[in-house]
């Protein structure tokens, strides 16, 4: 049947030009037009209208993940270019044209998203459980408010703050990794915290009951009942949290800097990471520019690899110790 | 009235009780006694106050935000809400189990049953720990359906069977008193069945109060039945009639505990 309207339908495209999106629409909106009519005809309205909303929402599907099958198809496909060994083993120092590598970019993306992370997560977990657990009256309210602002915090803001405050001490000009950890944990935490708390919302509060009846204090019951009951939700935010951070650019331009050796001391010097080197690679390319943007293909790629990387750990690690039933 | 039995079960001597839930006044006027070893039902409409009264006998009443009691609460000699009594002392004394069985989710069985132990950390030796668990399960009756998988998670029993292992549960920490909140509403005629033969076991260990909508269950499960009542929907629940179950439902002394255990209301 589908096949029949595309067909029908890729003919009349060929007189006017011929398009692939507007014949995938086409045929989609003729088709389910047609197998509304006939089902109606045939089997009655209720079957019908059933046909024609499941048609609407498998298309709606599809279109949804259209984009993003696009995304990593381009990313795959522009960045498998440079992805090699060298890539992997050199840096960029005394680097001009072909050749180069981003092993001084992953080791410091790594190292500025886990200091990140490291400051984070404690703060975010230990703010959920005070809002959730013992927070009342107008204290949590305004908490509450405050996290949420913050949440929409723009990141360039987030990175401005850090430099400001690290210019404070050490004067203008300053650039460090542990800067940039600053900034992102500002975008971090509250992220960390709105998931931890919804994780929490959603422990039943009978268990909380069954341990207080067994003469157990409330922070034991929130250590040892509450927080191993949410802890495939919480990680689930935490890894949620860290995937909308290490893809940070605009913070991190400001505050880490530009550089193109390793460094593994963020607290000494510019440290290079993933996006900023992507970005510099693709806006201020040297001639000619197939080298660079080759290497920028190939760090985003790199950094869509590890944020699935760590996904993968995250489910591993919340089947390994999330609640079990069996 | 205040001689501990020599199986540790003890006497909790209710007087003047008063609930309220805010400025709401739930429970008026209490005073009664439930005695050790025996069993004392506690039965009466919706909305009467027998649950507030029940979780305010092991202080989990106050967890409720607004809740507070007035009047007193004597275990033993020992008042429950005496300023220099910790309410988490009072719940490891005063063991209870809910409505609906509750066993912890990231737990195996041994584990659920060891809870009360490793959650507050008690240094116990293995075999030690080996032994009160299986005598738990076996003072619950579960143990020779779970003992050949006690490692495996307790949210997989049915219901009936994880109903008893949060009774094993509660018994493990060697409780004084026992409360249970109609603790077979959930289950069905076999496993609540089950439950009652496991109740007449247990009193012989423990004073055990337990609410109940079921009038059947009260008149074969319990010694002595309190029957609750409000007067007008809104005024607070009070206790009208507290006597032996049978005296209770062959020929109470009061007009509405007659109405309420013939089914002419309620």
């Amino acid at each position: 049947m589908f096949a029949g309207v595309t067909a029908v339908v890729a003919g009349a495209l060929l007189l006017i030009g011929f398009n692939i999106a507007l014949l995938l629409l086409a045929s989609v909106v003729l088709s389910g037009v047609a197998i509304y009519s006939w089902a109606r005809v045939v089997e009655g309205r209720r079957k019908a209208t059933d046909r024609a909303v499941t048609l609407a929402v498998a298309s709606a599907f599809a279109l949804a993940l259209a984009p993003l099958v696009s995304l990593l198809f381009t990313v795959a496909s522009r960045g498998l270019g440079r992805f090699d060994a060298q890539l992997f083993t050199e840096t960029m120092r005394g680097v001009l044209g072909e050749g180069g590598g981003i092993s001084h970019a992953i080791i410091g993306t790594l190292i500025i998203t886990g200091v990140a992370t490291a400051a984070s997560v404690p703060i975010g977990i230990m703010a959920a459980i005070y809002l959730h657990e013992y927070g009342k009256g107008r204290l949590k309210r305004a908490l509450t408010f405050f996290v949420d602002v913050m949440t929409g915090i723009p990141s360039i803001v987030a990175g401005l703050f850090a430099y400001a405050l690290f210019v404070l001490f050490f004067g203008p000009g300053i650039r460090l990794g542990v800067m940039g950890s600053v900034a992102l944990s500002l975008l971090m935490i509250p992220i960390v915290v709105r998931s931890t708390e919804e994780m929490l919302r959603i422990v039943p509060n009978h268990l909380r009951e069954a341990a207080y009846a067994l003469g157990v204090p409330k922070w034991r019951t929130i250590v040892k009942v509450v927080l191993p009951t949410s802890f495939a939700g919480i990680v689930s935010g935490v890894m949620i949290a860290v995937a909308r951070i290490i893809g940070e650019t605009a913070p991190l331009l400001i505050t880490t800097g530009v550089f193109s050796s390793i460094n593994t001391n963020p607290f000494d010097g510019r440290m290079q990471n993933l996006a900023v080197f992507a970005y510099n690679e693709y806006a201020n390319p040297g001639v000619p520019n197939e080298p660079y943007i080759d290497r920028a293909w190939a760090a985003a790629l790199t950094l869509l690899l590890i944020v699935m990387v760590l996904f993968l750990v995250a489910r591993l690690i919340s089947a390994r110790y999330g609640v079990k039933t069996r | 009235m205040t001689t501990a039995t020599a199986n540790g079960a003890k006497t909790l001597q209710v007087t003047d009780l008063d609930i309220y839930y805010g400025s709401f006044h739930a429970v008026k006027g209490v005073t009664m006694t439930m005695r050790p070893n025996k069993v004392t039902a506690l039965i009466g409409s919706s909305g009467c106050g027998k649950s507030s009264f029940l979780r305010s006998l092991n202080r989990m009443h106050e967890l409720i935000e607004g809740a507070r009691v007035e009047g007193r609460v004597i275990l033993d000699d020992q008042d429950i809400y005496a300023a220099d009594v910790d309410a988490v002392m009072v719940r490891r004394q005063i063991g209870m189990v809910f409505q609906n069985p509750n066993p912890f989710p990231t737990m195996s069985i041994y584990d659920n049953v060891a809870a009360g132990l490793r959650l507050n950390s008690r240094k116990v030796k293995k075999n030690d720990l080996d032994d009160l668990v299986e005598r738990s399960l076996r003072g619950a009756n579960l143990w020779d359906e779970v003992k050949d998988r006690l490692d495996r998670p307790g949210s997989g029993l049915s219901g009936g069977q994880q109903q008893r292992l949060c009774i094993a549960r509660a018994i493990a920490v060697e409780p004084e008193v026992l409360l249970m909140d109609e603790p077979c509403s959930a289950l069905d005629p076999v496993a609540t069945l089950a439950i009652e033969d496991l109740i007449g076991e247990l009193k012989k260990n423990y004073t055990i109060v337990i609410v109940t909508h079921n009038m059947q269950q009260a008149a074969r499960a319990s010694d002595f039945t309190a029957f609750f009542n409000l007067e007008n929907s809104g005024d607070p629940g009070q206790l009208v009639e507290l006597d032996r179950t049978g005296k209770i439902f062959s020929n109470p002394e009061n007009k509405a505990t007659e109405d309420y255990v013939s089914g002419r209301f309620g």
